[in-house]
């Protein structure tokens, strides 16, 4: 072992059915690794602490950039992408395991397909007529481009999703991050067309009414996406459906 | 003969997204098969923008000017036909992604803005803050989400490509495909198949690339017979930010909003870069390349960057490094035009570009070769398509910078459509009987000989070898030594691989017995990588040979098209003529 190693402490699962357990491993420390680059050491050596023979690490990633959404894992008991948990930064032994909230796959492979369930759910889309040459866009204000922006920079992690008390098998609560690309069509020029059918779609089980207000989901955002005030400002309109519904039907 | 074609397409990023869409639209129904979750795909990666002459800013650009540049960036090396009529769909690409709702930055009067990329003199690149390639592929994949709630699009995500399933007569069937979680093996039967599989930065180890782009399905479709073309030609982005597990991108858009390229006039300046004045810094590309100063194209800036690195010895404290500066741009203008890239920076690196200037090194980024088609994006094998980074149609010899998104789009929407009319004169299979279930047997004796394999030889460290030989011979600077030895040295590689040993056996989610599958049609790719840039005595765009320095149109003006022979195990050659037919050939001096 080099002179300074770094501790990983990693929960292993087989197979769904399978029990997890712990296996600890220790790695020659490198200059700005971080969790990601650490399972690519395991799996070219992959050897736990003891000396134990063990096999790579399954989990998900893909950019390394943090732009993918694939790669959110437990570190240290907090929900992050792991391709930017710089391991300098990181209390050791670094505990890394697999979101809780979701269908285990194997290790740290989770099935996240939910979330894009809802995201059909709610059409979460511009509906255009078709991708004939029909001209430029409607026109919008930099304001307007700014207000979009952000929203639509959500890279599908489902951190907000892993952290947020509501959502769980009871509530089967839709979560924050479809919410907020609700948010993001219904203010589109195009989008809105859709608006009414989308919060349809979000009230009833699981729907807006089950958030609780934690803040958790914005406070652990890793692109910093306002969803809180997309949440209240979803939640008002689909009130306001509500009402209108009650009166028209 | 099929009145309601199926077709697959390979790949959920730009390119496979945008060829989905268009064969919706024509009626055909699709299976799309992706790696990861097609949300996840490499595009997301793009930042700069997306090239279009749409002459918002006065300055007189024009369709014709952005298939010039495109043809004179590439150094003449691309067919000029399919260029040209890129440039000519791109300003309805742009309009298109426009209405499905993608955020680009807009001027006061609610227009596109567009910023200066390298390699052209207008301000010809439509962006959506720096993160332009996830908010495009967001687009798209939101469409094709429409579609597969309308049951025309059938997703397979968490699927790997191994082959297609080819009949008698040599014409693509279906294809064979593997579940990445049960580990089954099937077959899936095609009228048409649409390759878009992107980039092969795995080659080279650590690249700006994404896990996934590791080229195994090109090179799997090489080794079943079709061509791959110009594979020598590989684009090293002049900025990047070196890492442990990858090369993170510093996009170009950085340059193109002010960013200044510089390093410190004297070796081992101590000083914070801050504090170093102005008369002790070398700003190089501005004093080689007056009329594009940091905005040369990419090629030429990276050979700058490893000649004041090699050469003048003048890297940041002796190591390869230089500095690319944002902080004489105002807070203000970085953070709404440039945001996403800073944030890259800050997360992976520590510091915050606005007050400091960053640290970037040439990194491999782009591959202009991939697999070769016709003017309307077919393979030499009937039936196959492919579209986006892994065809090699576009870009020549070099890339500029926002014509990948471009590209990609394009390719998807020609290929689309056209796979769609080829199914539909399609002739029904004389003798298809047993094709596929003998495809899918050849491909799990595959497995079990590696499942089986006993020998003492771990995958990932094959890999990491493979990807410094790569990156130590057949990227910047070439010499036809080193690329000698690369090949021995590649075939020794594929002996060992032999002998590789799976540490995981098991058949569920077993990352790592995929990861082999693809590590040996990495090894064969790169064979046709090392054994094309020895076979091309020249110097052309990305492709540098100091002993041939000088581009050599009589000899080399032409196409490398690589084709496996499978009884000697290794690429032969042989060499297409350029269609020059708008543009002729003139020196690229910048």
């Amino acid at each position: 072992m080099a002179d300074r190693t770094v501790q990983f402490r990693i929960k292993r699962q087989p197979s769904p059915d399978a029990p997890a357990r712990w296996e600890d491993f220790e790695l020659p420390w490198k200059p700005g690794m971080n969790v990601i680059s650490s399972m690519m050491d395991i799996a070219a050596n992959p050897i736990t602490k003891d000396g134990k023979g063990s096999t790579p690490i399954a989990y998900d990633s893909n950019c390394l950039e943090e732009v993918c959404g694939s790669c959110a894992m437990l570190i240290n008991g907090k929900a992050r992408m792991a391709c930017s948990a710089l391991v300098d930064k990181l209390e050791q032994p670094i505990t890394v395991a697999p979101l809780s909230k979701f269908p285990i796959v194997r290790d740290l492979q989770v099935d996240r397909s939910v979330l894009f369930e809802n995201l059909k759910r709610t059409k979460s889309w511009i509906p255009v007529d078709g991708t004939y040459d029909l001209g430029s866009g409607p026109r919008q204000t930099p304001q307007e481009q700014e207000e979009a922006y952000p929203l639509s920079r959500c890279i599908s992690c489902t951190i907000c999703m892993e952290v947020c008390p509501q959502f769980n098998e009871k509530t089967g609560f839709v979560g924050a991050a479809t919410i907020s690309q609700v948010a993001l069509f219904n203010e589109h020029p195009t989008g809105k067309v859709l608006k009414e059918e989308r919060l349809h779609a979000l009230m009833g089980d699981g729907g807006i009414h089950e958030c609780g207000f934690s803040q958790n989901c914005v406070e652990s955002c890793p692109k910093d996406i306002p969803l809180t005030r997309s949440i209240s400002r979803v939640a008002g309109d689909v009130m306001v459906q509500a009402v209108k519904d009650f009166f028209t039907r | 003969m099929a009145t309601n074609p199926k077709i697959i397409v390979i790949g959920g990023g730009l390119a496979g997204l945008s060829a989905v869409i268009k064969i919706a639209e024509h009626g055909g129904n699709v299976d799309l098969f992706s790696i990861v979750p097609v949300k996840r795909s490499h595009s997301v990666c793009a930042q700069g923008g997306i090239n279009a002459a749409k002459n918002l800013k006065g300055e007189g650009d024009t369709i014709w000017q952005h298939f010039d540049d495109t043809v004179y960036g590439g150094d003449f090396l691309a067919n000029q036909t399919p260029v040209k009529e890129m440039c000519e769909m791109a300003p309805a690409i742009i309009d298109l992604l426009d209405r499905m709702g993608v955020p680009f930055n807009r001027t006061p009067e609610g227009l596109l803005d567009f910023r200066r990329f390298g390699g052209t003199l207008y301000h010809r690149t439509a962006f959506a803050g720096a993160t332009t390639g996830q908010q495009l592929l967001y687009a798209l994949d939101e469409q094709v989400r429409r579609y597969e709630s309308e049951g025309r699009v059938t997703k397979y995500e968490h699927w790997e490509f191994l082959s297609a399933v080819l009949d008698g007569n040599r014409v693509c069937r279906g294809i064979c495909a593997m579940n990445l979680r049960t580990m089954e093996t099937r077959t899936f039967p095609c009228d048409a198949l649409i390759v878009a599989t992107g980039g092969i930065g795995a080659v080279f180890g650590k690249s700006t690339n994404s896990v996934v782009c590791t080229g195994s399905a090109q090179s799997a479709l090489y080794q079943q017979g079709a061509f791959y073309a110009n594979g020598e030609f590989i684009q090293v982005h002049p900025t990047s930010i070196p890492g442990e597990d990858k090369l993170r991108l510093m996009s170009e858009s950085a340059r193109g909003e002010g960013g200044r390229v510089w390093v410190p006039k004297t070796l081992n300046d101590k000083r914070d870069p801050n504090s170093i004045p102005d008369s002790d810094r070398w700003y190089f590309l501005e004093e080689w390349y007056p009329k594009y100063g940091n905005l040369v194209p990419r090629d030429v800036a990276t050979r700058a960057i490893h000649k004041v690195v090699y050469e003048h010895h003048l890297g940041i404290d002796g190591q390869p490094m230089v500095y690319l500066d944002l902080t004489h741009i105002p807070r203000e203008i970085l953070d709404r035009k440039l945001e996403g890239i800073l944030e890259i920076y800050e997360k992976f690196v520590g510091d915050d570009p606005r007050e400091t200037p960053m640290k970037i090194f040439p990194g491999m980024h782009y591959t202009m070769g991939g697999l070769w088609v016709d003017f309307k994006q077919a393979t030499n094998i009937p039936g196959i398509f492919a579209c986006g980074e892994c065809d090699y149609s576009i870009h020549g010899a070099n890339r500029l910078g926002a014509n990948s998104l471009v590209s990609c789009i394009f390719g998807g929407f020609t290929a689309g459509p056209e796979a769609v009319k080829y199914a539909k004169g399609l002739q029904s299979p004389s003798a298809s009987n047993g094709i596929h279930e003998s495809e899918r047997k050849r491909q799990e004796e595959i497995n079990g000989r590696l499942l089986r394999s006993e020998g003492t030889e771990n995958p990932f460290r094959i890999w990491r070898e493979l990807g410094e030989l790569m990156t130590r011979n057949c990227t910047v600077i070439r010499y036809n030594k080193n690329l000698q030895e690369t090949d021995a040295k590649l075939v020794d590689l594929l002996h060992r691989f032999q002998r590789v040993n799976l540490s995981d056996k098991t058949m569920w989610a077993n990352t790592s017995f995929i990861f082999a599958r693809q590590l040996y049609n990495m090894l064969q790719l790169a064979r046709v990588i090392a054994q094309g840039a020895q076979l091309r005595d020249e110097s052309r765009g990305a492709h540098y040979k100091p002993d041939f320095p000088d581009r050599d149109d009589a000899n080399f003006m032409k196409t490398t098209k690589a084709y496996f022979a499978p009884d000697a195990d290794e690429p032969r050659f042989e060499y297409e003529a350029i269609d020059a037919q708008y543009i002729t050939p003139r020196p690229r001096k910048y």
